[in-house]
């Protein structure tokens, strides 16, 4: 699938790149006519998934061409809306409904067949639970090792990811022919969804079995906007002290400031609010314009999922809590009189 | 249902609880006299397959936990026996050796050597690594056992005819599916709470078999294809201001334009 003098001459391309200091316009042009990205995009029931467009955006930014990707049933006329997105050329898409829940069983092998076809040297996708499940799979397949959740490109093969829960960050060069990316959708902000005329193509499909029968979701239904893309998140954790009060005190508040609810580890565990509002290492990544927590003391785990935030608000009672070490504002205080009268001065 | 010969990979990583430091020349993460301690996800890898057993007593037939990594990996083998797995299989890797830790790639090829060797059905892992964050090894030893996958998964029931129903966490929710064994699952933090080894566990673990081998003797190619060119601290973000009262706030979160 990847001719060696391809390969080659790639690496030709990436070597005159580095050596000459003034980097000439014939050299730029073969190093972006030789890397070409696949941009895997996520649909539900018909409907385009906007965040998964940050990894549009990551295309972009490595040069070369950019090619989308979606796949499941009636998914033309999601492509037809995806050909509209900026800074794609071409849209490829695969239409069957096996393909509609992301099994990795069948979405894997599909992934891998086109990606051979249309050799593309990067495939990119967000770091969401469907990139989490899906690339590593297609990656081993492909015999590469992925680079998950970065949050920088430095150069075609070198990246940046935090490790350690955002602790360090490491610098990674990549010495596989075809770079399986996952990132992290708040260090991309998604391709805008309008301006772009991409070539609309059907794909390979492989029509691998799928093993794995998909029984049923269960997703929270909320009027709220989605956690992971919000500009505002307010958060509650242990503090709060049970579900009636989370209840009660977190969803006026985010209403008062249109945001999205939260919550740390400590909050989920004890049954406060669901799994899915989990932020940290181990739930969500947030980077929001505001992010206000109230009874959250800040571990290191928790720290991880929302230290990108801009303005960092927090409401706590111990004044040595460690999230009032990177907190922009902070508030000692209880929460149980802070937080309302927060909310309502904040409707006044 | 065939009985189930389940393996469990497990990870000897810095303590949760520690704040890792970078050294001095950017290279790596300080591992000199930290604490280390078995990966947590990789706890309830363990406790998972032991209540398994528990639950379906004549089913399981063993339970192997498998580390790669430096002579003190045996560790938390050790801890895994104390929680109720049966033997072990350590693989020396010592730090450094091969330019850093194994890669996700390596370690999947690893596993899906044991796999094999050991006949196993079930392989039950952690969804990530608290050191390198990657995610990746449970979902690529699938893809090259080309068996199904069920990820980080919150409830697992065994079925009858091989099925196993999962439920996994996924984005604003949870979804539940269904495949037949051999399978590969990895485990999110709600799927159970794992036990405390008790001190005659620990004891009894110390008899149990734990078999050495090298990397040479594995004979998989694990060379890193990625390359570190520097590991850095994140920039510090400079917090610590604090108001009097609701209205401070208020008047400061405009001030950062943040309302």
């Amino acid at each position: 699938m990847f001719s060696i003098s391809r390969s080659t001459a790639l690496r030709q391309a990436r070597t005159s790149l580095r050596q000459s200091q003034a980097t000439t316009v014939p050299h730029v042009s073969s190093l972006a006519r030789l890397l070409s990205s696949l941009a895997v995009l996520e649909q539900r029931d018909g409907k385009l998934n906007t965040s998964s467009l940050s990894a549009v955006t990551a295309a972009q930014r490595l040069g070369g061409s950019v090619t989308g990707f979606l796949a499941g049933s009636s998914v033309k006329a999601v492509a037809e809306e995806a050909a509209k997105v900026k800074g794609l050329e071409k849209i490829i898409y695969v239409e069957n409904g096996a393909y509609d829940k992301g099994l990795p069983e069948n979405f894997a092998p599909l992934l891998v067949e086109n990606i051979k076809k249309g050799g593309f040297t990067h495939i990119l996708a967000g770091n969401s639970a469907f990139g989490k499940n899906v690339m590593p799979r297609a990656a081993a397949i492909l015999d590469t090792q992925q680079i998950s959740d970065i949050t920088g490109i430095e150069s075609e093969d070198t990246f940046t990811r935090p490790i350690y829960a955002g602790n360090a960050i490491l610098t990674v060069q990549s010495t596989d022919d075809i770079k399986i990316i996952t990132l992290r959708q708040t260090s991309f902000a998604p391709a805008e969804t309008e301006g772009g005329s991409a070539e609309i193509s059907e794909g390979v499909d492989p029509k691998a079995e799928s093993p794995t029968e998909w029984l049923s979701e269960d997703l929270a239904k909320s009027d709220r906007p989605e956690l992971a893309t919000a500009t505002r998140v307010v958060s509650g954790g242990r503090g709060l002290k049970s579900k009636e009060e989370f209840d009660r005190l977190m969803p006026p508040l985010a209403d008062a400031l249109g945001a999205a609810i939260g919550a740390s580890r400590a909050a989920v565990d004890s049954g406060f609010a669901d799994n899915s509002l989990q932020v940290g290492q181990t739930g969500k990544n947030v980077a929001p314009q505001l992010y206000l927590c109230a009874g959250i003391s800040g571990a290191i785990q928790h720290l991880a999922g929302m230290k990108d935030s801009k303005v960092i608000a927090a409401i706590n009672k111990d004044a040595d809590a460690p999230i009032f070490q990177v907190a922009d504002v902070g508030l000692v205080g209880d929460l149980f009189d802070k937080v309302p009268e927060l909310t309502e001065k904040l409707k006044a | 249902m065939s009985g189930l010969r389940i393996l469990v990979p497990i990870k000897r990583v810095i303590d949760y609880a520690v704040k890792p430091r970078v050294n001095k020349t950017n290279t790596a993460i300080e591992t000199n006299g930290v604490k280390h301690s078995m990966n947590p996800f990789d706890e309830l890898s363990v406790e998972e397959a032991v209540r398994i057993r528990e639950k379906n007593a004549a089913k399981v037939e063993d339970i192997l936990a498998f580390s790669a990594g430096p002579a003190k990996a045996q560790d938390v083998l050790r801890t895994a026996m104390a929680m109720g797995a049966d033997r072990g299989v350590h693989v020396l890797v010592e730090d450094g050796v091969e330019g850093g830790e194994l890669e996700p790639l390596g370690v999947a090829k690893m596993l899906r050597k044991i796999v094999d060797e050991e006949k196993r059905n079930l392989v039950i892992l952690g969804k990530q690594s608290i050191s390198d964050d990657s995610a990746q090894t449970g979902q690529m030893l699938a893809g090259l056992l080309n068996w199904p996958q069920a990820t980080q998964a919150a409830k697992v029931e065994m079925g009858a005819d091989d099925m196993v129903t999962v439920t996994r966490e996924v984005d604003g929710g949870v979804e539940t599916v269904k495949m037949k064994l051999p399978m590969v699952i990895t485990t999110d933090l709600r799927l159970n709470e794992p036990r405390y080894a008790s001190l005659p566990n620990i004891m009894k673990a110390k008899k149990k078999p734990l078999v050495k081998k090298t990397l040479e003797e594995m004979g998989v190619d694990v060379g890193r294809r990625l390359k570190t060119i520097k590991i850095a601290e994140p920039p510090a973000r400079k917090g610590g201001d604090k108001v009097e009262d609701v209205d401070g706030m208020i008047k400061k979160l405009k001030e950062l334009g943040a309302i």
